[in-house]
């Protein structure tokens, strides 16, 4: 068989040609595509699970929001650790040897986890509240290492904590000023007032939802509802769809991988492990999306078709002895 | 060969009119017959052939669904029956665009359609199925929904790890939004084009020679 020629003439000389409509097959196509998308909405709909709001949080689970804020002005979260883009903790972005591309074009999206979703939100509501004016006052002239011994005794504290009519107790200890800031905070949050305060930029109007999602990713409350709902990573993560309709099912090798070796591994293998798991699968998939793209210049992946005979199926009447004199010549 | 005047009768002369040129050179390389052929050869009869028409024919209805989806307004189909259906078109639409892509996909493969000079038209097809995901990923980012708050905080590892969140911040629905309802499906609808328009070009390819090889 020749390549192809300069025309399509050229390229067909010698085939017989048949009649085919081109053009009643995409119609009858737009028709029967139109009539199943609606017969699938008209019977299943489509998935559209509320949002979680911090206020929701913060009714539902008063001590893990508590214990999240505690943890944000530690400095021992997620965000509060994690490096680039956010912020710039050493040694938090994912690495593979010398390839690095999450330090590499450094801190774009800045968020001081303490400051942006405990303090400013605090201060911003003690203009009106002098006890809350007071204890942050408190809380910014202390020394570094009696605020680190407050949130000590604080974050050991929050495992026993009580919630009576919504809000966290206690034992008695020497907390500081943090009862005081967690109960206005907790109190703020439970109102709505903290999912506004997140988002706010100086203008009217905004679109960037990274603070809130952060701290509520920070805490436990939202992994535990998708966990409920089968969404997290251990089970295939985000090609998953709330309910039972079907998700993003086209990123199921990109989930794959991290359910297997050496991406699920601790130890791991070739310096790829759980801890860079991300980065690990992120580069592996981008070498193989270049490499289906360039399937026809591969050999073996571009020879398989031939060796694998499915071919003889889709050209069955090509393939049949009977019409062998139709063959191209 | 170079493009004529059509007032230079049998003599090929270059013209210096532009517009000339380009009208010469697509009825040369995408004559109408070709973009619309009424004749096939006789092998293309298997049901593989239409997968792709039947992607098109779904894109088609995500297209025209978000269409009304973008031009409500992203809160519109939370808030109203009618807004929910249209969501669920586009929804449902949207699944049966990848399953016939992936089924289009793995047919090609199988018959190695990228030979005889097809090979940018399969990477095409390719880049095209890469973007429909990252069209689609935005989507699920866009829904305002329980779901799209879960993805945003998962997906944003990946996409920090790799040095992309830094300018592409799936936590921002406003950078997502836009990218979703605009950016991303005139790359989708343009790559189509340009992937229908090779296609029709060079027509469909022939069968494996078993002698000559896939390559062949």
């Amino acid at each position: 068989m020749k390549p192809m020629g300069a025309t399509q003439e050229q390229y067909y000389r010698g085939v017989r040609m048949v009649p085919y409509d081109l053009v009643k097959e995409l119609a009858l196509a737009l028709v029967g595509i139109g009539a199943l998308v609606l017969l699938l909405s008209l019977f299943l709909s489509s998935p559209d699970v509320a949002p979680v709001t911090i206020a929701d949080w913060a009714k539902s689970d008063p001590v893990d929001l508590v214990t999240t804020a505690t943890e944000e002005l530690a400095g021992s979260t997620t965000t509060a650790g994690y490096g680039q883009p956010y912020n710039s903790t050493p040694d938090a972005a994912q690495t593979w040897g010398p390839i690095a591309p999450q330090a590499w074009f450094g801190v774009r999206i800045p968020v001081d986890a303490a400051d942006a979703f405990v303090l400013q939100p605090l201060q911003r509501a003690s203009y009106s509240n002098t006890e809350l004016g007071a204890a942050l006052t408190t809380w910014h002239t202390a020394a570094a290492d009696q605020q680190t011994g407050w949130l000590d005794a604080y974050t050991k504290a929050l495992p026993d904590a009580t919630v009576t009519d919504g809000k966290v107790s206690v034992a008695s200890g020497d907390y500081g000023p943090l009862p005081v800031m967690m109960s206005n905070l907790l109190g703020i949050a439970q109102s709505g007032g903290l999912d506004g305060l997140l988002v706010i930029n100086g203008r009217f109007y905004q679109t960037d939802y990274t603070q809130p999602l952060l701290f509520m990713g920070d805490g436990g409350y939202l992994g535990g509802l998708a966990e409920k709902a089968n969404l997290t990573g251990s089970l295939w993560g985000m090609m998953n769809e709330t309910g039972m309709y079907p998700g993003q099912t086209w990123l199921w090798l990109y989930t794959m991988w991290y359910q297997v070796f050496p991406f699920n591994s601790d130890t791991g293998f070739i310096g790829l492990n759980a801890g860079n798991a991300d980065l690990g699968i992120v580069i592996l998939m981008t070498i193989l999306t270049i490499g289906l793209a360039l399937v026809p210049l591969i050999p073996v992946l571009r020879d398989m078709p031939r060796w694998i005979p499915i071919h003889r199926l889709i050209w069955r009447e090509y393939y049949a002895p009977s019409k062998g004199s139709a063959r191209t010549t | 060969m170079g493009a004529t005047s059509s007032f230079e009768g049998a003599t090929p002369v270059k013209s210096k009119i532009w517009t000339l040129r380009l009208r010469q050179a697509i009825d040369r390389h995408l004559p109408m017959d070709h973009l619309l052929p009424d004749r096939q050869p006789y092998y293309v009869g298997s049901w593989v052939y239409v997968f792709g028409v039947i992607t098109i024919a779904a894109l088609v209805w995500v297209i025209v669904s978000g269409v009304v989806l973008s031009f409500m307004g992203p809160q519109w189909w939370h808030d109203s029956s009618l807004g929910r259906f249209f969501n669920s078109l586009h929804f449902w639409s949207v699944q049966l665009f990848f399953i016939f892509m992936v089924l289009h996909l793995w047919g090609q493969y199988f018959m190695a359609g990228w030979r005889h000079g097809r090979a940018a038209t399969w990477m095409i097809g390719v880049v095209i199925f890469g973007i429909s995901i990252l069209t689609a990923f935005t989507g699920y980012l866009s829904q305002q929904n329980f779901d799209a708050q879960f993805i945003a905080i998962n997906a944003k590892d990946a996409m920090n790890s790799g040095g992309i969140g830094a300018f592409f911040n799936v936590l921002n629905f406003g950078q997502m939004y836009g990218l979703h309802v605009m950016l991303l499906p005139i790359g989708v609808t343009f790559l189509v084009v340009v992937h229908i328009v090779m296609v029709r070009s060079r027509g469909v390819v022939k069968p494996i020679d078993p002698e000559g090889g896939a390559g062949s």
